[in-house]
């Protein structure tokens, strides 16, 4: 119990750094994996081709490992970052890679009548595509999408592998110090499970708002 | 076939094909202002084919397609007048076309489908657009379903949104292709009378459809496909009481 109070505050420490992880990288991986889902579906062969290949890297390598190379990789580069933003921008790069295939099958979902309705009506492809196709497409995507941020939260425990100090790093820190492993790890294992209730819940609800008309 | 002043739409030896399959070869026709024309033709004869084909949702193979005398010219599927994007555009904006699956956006309300394309390609305001689209849907019998959202509308209610929609954008010619298809039998009457007060009203209409009576009733010309060619192109009173052509007889026939 003593221990419990003692590790308390450092949990609620690292706990805003938990979400900014998860919620930053879920926000930037969106905008790079829409990009990549419109590349992908582009009538461009370079762009298709770069779209694929980045999606085959990012999906088909660990994260733990996309980690370790955007930490120790980069400074070769001349590149120095400190340990949140590389685990923020490879947290971005990785779920970027699905993401994008959550919006391209989205997208690809929605019926071909949807297009040809707003080309007849002399709509352009940008006002088409953001005002009749993107609505359908992300309420199609939600549930894979929504699964995808949960995933992520849970994925940003392996930025304590570059030292940022998030709940995972907390517990290893004040286990190591006290040798209350398994008390610790199941602390932060609450925590985690906590939050994607909380996101399950939160997905649930747009769930329902977007499809009430459908 | 020479394009008159008169003529809205001509087409001229258009020639489509899917792959090795030729579904339209050599099509002339031509409409004039005000005119309605009714096309018939047994399944698979081309006529959603040639619909599609005066809007660009499907690229013709060969030939010309011209609406108020804007024309485009194709050669192997492709269009070679110059600024090809430019003139899609303008015919496109010059036509409207009602789907047999109306394909009304389902993520807006009735009024908001009505409106979308003048609010978004005519850049017209929203409270004028508003107007707008609320006595197009009283015209269509559906001022109680101006917020209602498409899934939770009729068919035959769809339809008649979609049909607004067309209207809205005061096309020179509204393409119609099988509009009453989709619809339970007594649905159909609802439809078709909006359609028949459109007509009435002076609107240069093309409608593909098998409904007989409709055709009977509003046409000013009908066209017979079959097989990919216009087999005869005839008035009404012609066309269903003294049409000499055996495919003609047999369509009929088969249909009655
Ligand atoms: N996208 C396509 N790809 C390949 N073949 C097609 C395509 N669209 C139509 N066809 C073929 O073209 C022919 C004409 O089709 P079309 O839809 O124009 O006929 P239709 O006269 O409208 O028939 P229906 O009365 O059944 O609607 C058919 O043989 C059809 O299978
Ligand atoms: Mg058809």
């Amino acid at each position: 119990m003593d221990l419990f109070l003692r590790a308390l505050p450092l949990f609620a420490m690292a706990l805003p750094i938990t979400l900014f992880l998860g919620t930053s990288s879920f926000i930037f991986g969106s905008v790079l994996g829409m990009l990549v889902a419109l590349m992908r579906l582009s009538g461009v062969t370079l762009l298709r081709w770069g779209a694929f290949a980045y999606v085959s890297i990012f999906r088909g390598t660990p994260l733990l490992v996309q980690i370790l190379l955007v930490y120790f990789g980069l400074p070769r580069l001349g590149i120095v970052l400190n340990p949140l933003a590389s685990a923020i921008l490879a947290l971005t790069l990785f779920s970027a890679s699905y993401l994008s295939e959550n919006f391209r099958s989205g997208i690809l979902a929605v019926e071909k009548g949807q297009w040809e309705a707003a080309a007849t009506l002399g709509m352009s492809r940008i006002k088409t595509f953001t005002r009749i196709i993107m609505p359908q497409a992300l309420r199609i995507a939600t549930p894979t999408v929504g699964s995808r941020l949960i995933a992520l939260m849970k994925d940003t425990s392996l930025a304590s592998t570059v030292t940022v100090v998030e709940l995972t790093r907390v517990a290893e820190q004040v286990g190591a110090a006290s040798f209350r492993y398994l008390d610790m790890f199941l602390m932060a294992g609450v925590i985690y499970w906590t939050i994607n209730q909380l996101l399950t819940v939160l997905q649930m609800i747009i769930e329902d708002r977007l499809s009430r008309h459908m | 076939m020479t394009s008159t002043d008169q003529d809205l739409v001509c087409v001229s030896n258009l020639t489509k094909r899917f792959g090795d399959l030729e579904v339209l070869k050599g099509i002339d026709f031509s409409v004039r202002a005000g005119e309605v024309v009714v096309i018939v033709g047994p399944s698979g004869s081309g006529k959603t084919t040639l619909l599609r084909s005066l809007n660009f949702l499907e690229m013709p193979t060969s030939g010309s397609v011209s609406v108020c005398g804007v024309e485009a010219v194709f050669e192997g599927g492709k269009c070679i007048s110059p600024h090809a994007a430019r003139l899609f555009r303008d015919i496109r904006s010059k036509t409207a076309m009602v789907f047999q699956s109306f394909n009304l956006f389902p993520h807006m309300t009735a009024l908001q489908n009505v409106i979308e394309g003048l609010v978004s390609v005519k850049n017209v305001k929203r409270p004028e657009a508003a107007d707008e689209g609320k006595r197009l849907l009283t015209l269509m019998g559906l001022m109680d379903k101006i917020d209602v959202y498409p899934s939770r509308l009729s068919g035959g209610q769809k339809q008649r949104v979609a049909i607004a929609r067309s209207l809205a954008m005061k096309p020179e010619v509204m393409l119609f292709d099988e509009p009453t298809s989709a619809l339970d039998p007594e649905l159909r009457g609802e439809v078709l009378a909006v359609m028949r007060d459109i007509a009435k009203s002076g609107t240069t209409m093309i409608v593909v459809t098998h409904e007989m009576q409709f055709a009977r009733d509003i046409a000013d010309q009908v066209v017979f496909m079959d097989n990919g060619v216009i087999v005869e192109t005839n008035p009404p009173e012609r066309f269903f009481g003294a049409s000499e052509n055996m495919r003609v007889r047999a369509f009929l026939n088969g249909i009655a």
